[in-house]
């Protein structure tokens, strides 16, 4: 089996077998979330517990039902409302529930690294959910799952990754697995939005949508935050919206089968046109949430699996 | 009491020169070089190693008071004296601030008792070091500061920074700061460019340093201050150092030893110790900075020793404090840039004692005759790992913990008595 790692801390460390060999997996486990049985043994007695120091709504749901779906023990721990606000620090947290002899420890942080951090001090398996601006695996693997359905492969392929790229931890996971993968990035978005050293990541950029929405195959859209709307960032939300909202002209720039795809939450109106979300033609934002679940359960099968590879040993 | 060290290859920064002879001290001090009576009531064969003047090291937290779990004087000085560093100048960033004259003299009565190596305390610029009235320049002056800075907090205000200037430029007094446009910089944590926003951290362009710099050296132009850039790291903020120095303004610069020997992809994956301020640049902007250093335009090379304990450095990379004990890595992480054919001794001594000595108004630094006896003798080829739970300091943060270095300090004398080595 090519899939080697203890953590899912990002797609970084990841080999393209590795993505690979996630994606199969995940692939039957889609098909066996649309049957009637729905469930699996591969988690069974071992404990997940979902330490989300941010808020989430959607992630968090999809590892619970993943974990549920295999088996497993689900415990969610909401931190942003316990022990970090008492003062406690992560590591203290992370010790405390080492003791508790977890199997799987999903993470969401809102500091870059934060995940790495509490993965050197914990004896279970750990999975990034999204920490700061740096990674969010899960996500970009079933991204790459969803254009992988709707266009047979994860090579070639034109994708434009369009907004907040430098606030987007989505952005930097997808960059790494497409990059891996051997497709052509763009990124598109405003400059203030675009980090400095974008172009030596091996991506084009982009500042205006129509140059880079060209041809593309698969577009890619960020949520942007309410809190960099407003002056910061960007001079208003309709000066925004009219030059980086998706809507059907812009896309009509792209490839005639282009994809479009939404991490989610949506803003409608603001980055993208609330019809154009809605085609069931062009739009593939709720097959990703579907992929999210069975990409989960796919992961957590794997880690499972060399954790008790570990332990044999 | 005189002690002779015979068979020693003296690094002289002074006259430039690396060359075998002898030195003979008498009573704290240098009392002649290659004399021809050889007699003295101590004689150290150095076998060839490395005898130069010990090194000075502006710019080093001892976290006293406030912090003194975290380097006290007495392990500061332990540390010092085990790196080859004769004299400590200390930094006011403590907690409170070395704002006035009563917390200089607790400071100096520390340090008189429990530091084996000189120590010279700088004194806050302003009151707690808040960027808004001025300190007592004439009194601290008095109770013996050697310079006046704020540390890494930048007066962002022109008009108190330059009536510091000017009132400290009636005294003689020299002003250290610390070139970074504090809103710029404002949350970054690593240099911005495409290492730093890969990892998701928030980045500062090094064109922060250059902005602060030109700020400050107007504010000298028009003042006619007696200033020092405490740590120049990139290659944009030279050409103004450059300028300055031409145009005849009394302006200095140092560098840490930390952005001579490491770059920003040396934060790997999130690693706390190597967080620092200024943030570690690209290998371009170090490769310029050493260069400069060479040139003699950077003038100072130190370690920018900041203590932290264990628990401020084990957080999520953003939330960590800023920072890296020095004193003891210092001598063998400045060979680096002699193995690597960057500089010779005489040059890099410069640096690290003649330089900062001058600058300061000490009489140290050098090998002439009736200098004071402050030396450093070593082997600048003995390879060693470096262990950070074997450092003298209390505060284990360097990092170079794990690294194959090359230089040991044999022995360390401070005014003719030995405080390291046996």
């Amino acid at each position: 089996m090519a899939f080697r790692q203890k953590h899912l801390l990002g797609i970084e460390p990841l080999a393209p077998d590795e993505i690979t060999t996630i994606l199969d997996l995940a692939q039957d486990y889609a098909a066996l979330n649309r049957s009637a049985e729905k469930h699996g043994r591969a988690l069974e007695g071992l404990t997940q517990v979902n330490m989300f120091f941010e808020n989430s709504t959607r992630t968090l749901a999809s590892f619970e039902l993943a974990g549920l779906r295999l088996g497993a023990d689900v415990m969610n721990m909401p931190m942003q409302a316990s022990s970090i606000k008492k003062g406690e620090t992560l590591i203290d947290t992370a010790m405390t529930l080492n003791a508790m002899h977890p199997d799987l420890l999903v993470v969401r942080h809102p500091h870059s690294g934060a995940v790495n951090l509490l993965a050197e001090k914990v004896a279970c398996s750990v999975l990034n959910a999204g920490d700061g601006r740096h990674e969010h695996p899960t996500q970009a693997l079933l991204d790459a799952l969803t254009i992988r359905r709707k266009k047979g492969r994860l090579h070639r392929l034109t994708v434009a990754i369009c907004g907040d790229i430098a606030h987007s931890r989505v952005a930097r996971s997808n960059i790494w697995l497409l990059g891996k993968m051997e497709s052509r990035l763009r990124l598109i978005g405003p400059p203030t939005l675009i980090p400095a050293g974008a172009r030596d990541w091996g991506c084009e950029v982009y500042h205006d949508m129509a140059e880079g929405l060209r041809d593309a195959d698969v577009v890619m859209m960020l949520r942007l935050q309410k809190e960099r709307m407003d002056g910061g960032f960007i001079p208003s939300e309709r000066e925004y919206y009219h030059r980086y909202g998706l809507d059907a002209a812009k896309l009509g720039h792209a490839a005639q089968d282009a994809i479009v795809m939404h991490p989610g939450p949506m803003n409608r109106g603001v980055e993208i046109d609330g019809t154009l979300a809605d085609d069931i033609n062009r739009s593939v934002i709720h097959e990703q949430v579907e992929m999210g679940v069975a990409v989960r359960m796919a992961a957590m099968d794997l880690l499972a699996r060399n954790l008790h590879a570990a332990r044999a040993a | 009491m005189s002690t002779i060290f015979t068979n020693a290859r003296l690094i002289d920064p002074e006259a430039g020169t690396d060359e075998i002879g002898s030195l003979l001290i008498r009573d704290g001090r240098i009392a002649a070089r290659d004399p021809l009576d050889q007699h003295a009531d101590e004689i150290v064969d150095c076998r060839g190693k490395c005898l130069a003047p010990g090194i000075v090291d502006l710019g080093v937290k001892v976290s006293e008071p406030g912090e003194r779990h975290k380097e006290s004087f007495r392990s500061a000085g332990e540390a010092a004296a085990r790196g080859g560093v004769t004299t400590i100048v200390t930094r006011p960033d403590t907690d409170p601030a070395i704002d006035t004259p009563e917390v200089l003299e607790f400071v100096a009565r520390r340090a008189a008792t429990d530091a084996i190596v000189h120590v010279r305390p700088m004194a806050a610029l302003t009151k707690g070091r808040a960027g808004r009235e001025m300190v007592e320049i004439g009194f601290l002056g008095d109770a013996g500061a050697v310079a006046f800075t704020d540390c890494d907090r930048v007066v962002a205000d022109n008009k108190v920074f330059s009536r510091a200037l000017t009132y400290a430029a009636s005294l003689g007094a020299l002003v250290v700061a610390h070139p970074q446009d504090p809103t710029l910089s404002a949350g970054a944590c690593v240099t911005g460019g495409k290492f730093g926003a890969l990892k998701g951290l928030p980045g500062v362009s090094p064109m922060a340093e250059r902005m602060a710099l030109d700020r400050d050296l107007a504010l000298v132009e028009m003042t006619g201050a007696r200033y020092h850039a405490d740590q120049i790291t990139s290659a944009r903020a030279l050409p103004a150092l450059r300028r300055a120095k031409a145009n005849g303004f009394d302006v200095t610069a140092g560098v840490g030893i930390h952005h001579l020997t490491l770059n920003e992809f040396d934060v790997g994956d999130f690693r706390t110790f190597f967080k620092l301020k200024p943030p570690l640049r690209s290998e371009d902007d170090r490769l310029a900075v050493v260069e400069a250093v060479a040139s003699g335009l950077i003038d100072v090379i130190c370690s920018m020793h900041t203590p932290q304990d264990e628990e401020s450095k084990r957080l999520p990379f953003e939330e960590a404090a800023s920072g890296a004990v020095g004193l003891e890595t210092l001598l063998p992480a400045a060979m680096r840039l002699v193995h690597g054919g960057h500089m010779d001794l005489p040059t890099l001594w410069r640096a690290l004692s003649l330089n900062p000595a001058r600058r300061l108004g000490l009489g140290t630094g050098r090998l002439a005759v009736d200098a004071p006896a402050d030396l450093v003798l070593f082997d600048p080829d003995a390879p060693f790992v470096m262990d950070r739970f074997a450092l003298a300091s209390k505060s284990k943060n360097t990092p170079f913990d794990g690294s194959r270095m090359e230089g040991c300090v044999l022995g360390t004398w401070v005014a003719g008595r030995r405080v390291h080595g046996s």
